[in-house]
């Protein structure tokens, strides 16, 4: 189908028009997202109004930008729209224009006309006829007019500025705003489950910090790789996420020589928790996500989740509790990171991992092992080798000979 | 040297066999290897995966390496009868296909499925109505090629995947083996088309090499069963060096296509029209937009094939009989034979097929060359 070049686009929010008092700070906040998804577009123009928002693309390529906007949450739907000169003869080239790019079989079709101009010499009424009646002379064989329920409807807006006109509505990712919801740290191991939950609670709204534990010599640096390059796929719908690395190995190691082997996995947990959850209070976070689904694994029966959740009174949600394996599995095609999650590296939950796990492990008992361990100074070390970063959008991280291949390609 | 066999084999270009020679001595380590030496070897070879399914519009999940053209026919026709053999046995196709299709089917004919093959206008093309009256409940997949390699005649792919758009369970295939780099890619890759196949060394990168193109959600069943390399669906090491240069090549002949074609378009119509002077030539490819840019058929009335190409060769002129597959084997042409050209007309074609790399200037001399031969044998033709 032939390409358009649209010059504005007109962004419908989503739940966020119901939102009462806090929709000015939504608004604020989905242009501020917007304005991110869309940085490297130099001559874009956002404007937030409380109705509507919208994107002046004063010649960025139209195509480029849809693709951005499909990814910010926040958003229910969206219109490109044309700006034609105020002149008939325009507005018909451009609507034909737009049904030539949409329709490819018989469709009916109204025009619905707005004038805030009331300079310009024709009504509404005679818009919408003389419209409707060109275009049923140019498109004989697709258009049949229906004014109740069309299936496209030709939107034409005169305005002090010139005559804009849309046909298409785009569905929106939809959810909320990115960071209207506040700050939460994401448990990012690199397998399937967790940049799905991760993906579901930025689409909450939930602005995220991803806590990765990496186990050198146990884990590889390809592991670390694959974790950052999940995050640089996770970004494009925030614009950027700092990754934390938490040192792990000391704390494994110890775990692994001093308790007893049903325990492992989950005393080793609830150091990973503590850890995301100290790391939350220095970072303002309210919340701790993890890629739990319920009864998938043995850490993951709701026993294990008490004995685990006990070393904490900050929230820990579970965006992908409910889900299916299926279910996830198909986020996490749709989001594209399936694909990486599957890279065979091991990561330090698979490390370690006992042959056989107490599925319903006893709180007292996990208790009374750790008393046996330097809790405080295992944790302050942990700690203290902490290393943040941010990644951004796409970044990659796994082929670091991407431009030397580049040349041989 | 003037090479007008540019449907044969191409050339492999210098560079890509640079990309090759190097990725072979400095990339060489196994891609499922995990350390030092696998993990660029998989970077790299995902990479071309990557660069290839942006050059054609596709997602990097649906681009499998495959050995070349014959495998990737093979693997989607059979692989489909694997997988849907529960849901129907008949399958679609035409009398003017490669015979890796011709062959796969006739194989699967054996194996209890029923084919369906659909004859050709005077053009050599489907007629999209007849695709829709063999369309059965209980059909699995219709095949049907992009551009006829013997002729150049361009399938109504877009206007079959119209009529398959209401029978959503059927594989649409499409042998795009002769297409590739020639403007055709809004066909081939026209939004019913689930399958696409080709060819390396069609586009300048080595033999041995080639892809499909699988649509997501569309089950094919591995040919090939071993270590689960390309995600499971074909088994053996890959070819990484293969696959790389495969990709460079690709990118090359999509950044020259549009002029590449105009080039051909202009080479084709100089040499038509200087072959349509002679009466007892026939022209079996036309030049309108139901004809790839890059081949022209014909037949001097009376002269073989056979004879007609080894004259071109002392002159150091490269064309072939109809399919290089099959010309060694005296067959007649049998996408001729499905146009319902006399047997005694289709013994005596030969194919020009272009490429990116030819002339106005060779075209003159062909011509030249054309005359000289021509006269030589007039004693015979009248």
């Amino acid at each position: 189908m032939a390409k358009i070049q649209y010059d504005e686009i007109m962004v419908r929010y989503g739940e966020l028009s119901t939102k009462g008092h806090n929709k000015k700070s939504f608004i604020d906040r989905l242009g501020t997202n917007v304005r991110k998804a869309l940085h490297d577009f130099d001559a874009v123009k956002v404007h937030a109004n409380p109705d509507r928002l919208h994107v002046l693309l004063n010649g960025a390529d139209s195509d480029q930008v849809i693709e951005r906007l499909k990814k910010v949450f926040g958003i229910q739907t969206f219109s490109p729209s044309l700006r034609v000169e105020k002149d008939f003869a325009a507005v018909c080239a451009a609507a034909r224009a737009l049904i030539a790019k949409q329709v490819d079989h018989p469709v009916t079709f109204k025009v619905e006309t707005k004038r805030s101009d009331h300079k310009f010499p024709m009504g509404t009424f005679e818009m919408n006829r003389e419209l409707g009646g060109y275009l049923l002379k140019e498109f004989p064989d697709l258009l049949t007019v229906d004014v109740h329920q069309p299936d496209i409807e030709i939107r034409v807006e005169i305005r002090l500025n010139g005559i804009f006109l849309t046909s298409e509505i785009i569905k929106g990712a939809g959810g909320l705003p990115v960071g209207s919801a506040g700050k939460g740290m994401m448990m990012l191991s690199g397998g399937i489950d967790s940049p799905v939950a991760a993906y579901l609670a930025m689409k909450r709204g939930v602005s995220l910090e991803m806590v990765h534990f990496y186990s050198p010599p146990y884990t590889s640096e390809q592991a670390l790789a694959k974790a950052k390059e999940l995050t640089g796929k996770l970004a494009q719908y925030s614009g950027s996420i700092r990754f934390i690395q938490v040192p792990f190995t000391e704390i494994q190691e110890t775990v692994k020589e001093k308790v007893p082997e049903g325990y492992l996995m989950t005393v080793q947990r609830r150091f990973m928790l503590r850890l995301a959850v100290e790391i939350a209070k220095r970072r303002h976070g309210l919340a701790i996500f993890n890629g739990e689904s319920l009864g998938q694994v043995a850490s993951q029966t709701m026993e294990s989740m008490l004995a685990i959740e006990a070393v904490t009174n900050l929230p820990v949600l579970r965006p992908v509790l409910s889900y299916d394996k299926t279910e996830i599995i198909k986020i996490a095609e749709q989001i594209d990171t399936y694909d990486l999650s599957i890279l065979p590296y091991e990561d330090c939950c698979t490390v370690f991992t006992p042959p056989s796990p107490k599925t319903k492990p006893n709180l007292e008992k996990a208790a009374k092992y750790e008393g046996w361990l330097d809790v405080e100074g295992l944790m302050e070390r942990a700690l203290a080798g902490i290393k943040i970063e941010e990644i951004h959008a796409g970044q990659e991280f796994l082929n670091q000979n991407e431009d030397v291949f580049a040349e041989l390609l | 040297m003037i090479y007008f066999d540019n449907s044969a084999t191409t050339r492999v270009w210098p560079d890509v066999l640079a990309t090759y020679d190097q990725v072979t001595e400095k990339i060489w380590g196994n891609p499922s290897s995990l350390h030092r030496l696998g993990e660029p070897a998989w970077n790299l070879l995902e990479q071309s995966r990557r660069q290839i399914a942006d050059l054609i519009g596709a997602k990097p999940g649906e681009v499998f390496f495959t050995s070349g053209g014959s495998e990737g026919d093979n693997w989607v026709i059979k692989g489909t009868a694997l997988a849907k053999r529960k849901f129907g046995k008949h399958i679609i196709t035409s009398g003017v296909e490669h015979a890796a299709v011709r062959n796969a089917m006739a194989q699967l004919a054996g194996l209890g499925f029923e084919i369906t093959t659909l004859p050709v206008d005077e053009e050599g093309r489907v007629k999209p109505a007849d695709v829709k009256a063999a369309l059965r409940a209980d059909t699995i997949l219709v095949s049907i090629m992009a551009v006829n390699n013997e002729i150049g005649a361009i399938q109504p792919i877009k206007e079959i995947g119209e009529i398959l758009k209401d029978y959503p369970r059927v594989h649409f295939m499409v042998d795009a083996v002769q297409a590739i780099g020639k403007g055709l890619d809004d066909l081939v890759f026209s939004d019913r088309v689930d399958f696409a196949t080709f060819s390396g060394h069609k586009f300048h990168a080595p033999r041995g090499t080639g892809f499909i193109y699988a649509k997501q959600g569309r089950r094919l069943e591995p040919l090939i069963n071993g270590g689960g390399q390309e995600r499971g669906q074909r088994s053996g090491t890959e070819n990484v060096a293969g696959a790389a240069a495969m990709a460079r090549a690709l990118r090359k002949v999509k950044e020259g296509e549009a002029e590449s074609v105009k080039r051909e378009q202009a080479v084709r119509q100089s040499i038509a029209d200087h072959l349509r002077q002679f009466d007892h030539v026939h022209l079996f490819s036309g030049l309108n937009d139901h004809f790839a840019s890059h081949v022209l058929c014909f037949a001097i009335e009376g002269v073989r094939g056979e004879t007609i190409v080894h004259a071109f060769e002392e002159r150091d002129i490269y064309i072939s009989t109809t399919s290089a597959c099959s010309s060694k084997k005296q067959a007649e042409a049998s996408t001729l034979a499905a146009m319902k050209v006399p047997a005694t007309v289709a013994e005596s074609a030969v194919r020009i097929s272009l490429g990116d790399q030819n002339t106005l200037a060779e075209a003159a001399a062909f011509n030249q060359a054309f005359d000289e031969i021509y006269a030589g044998f007039k004693k015979i033709i009248d």
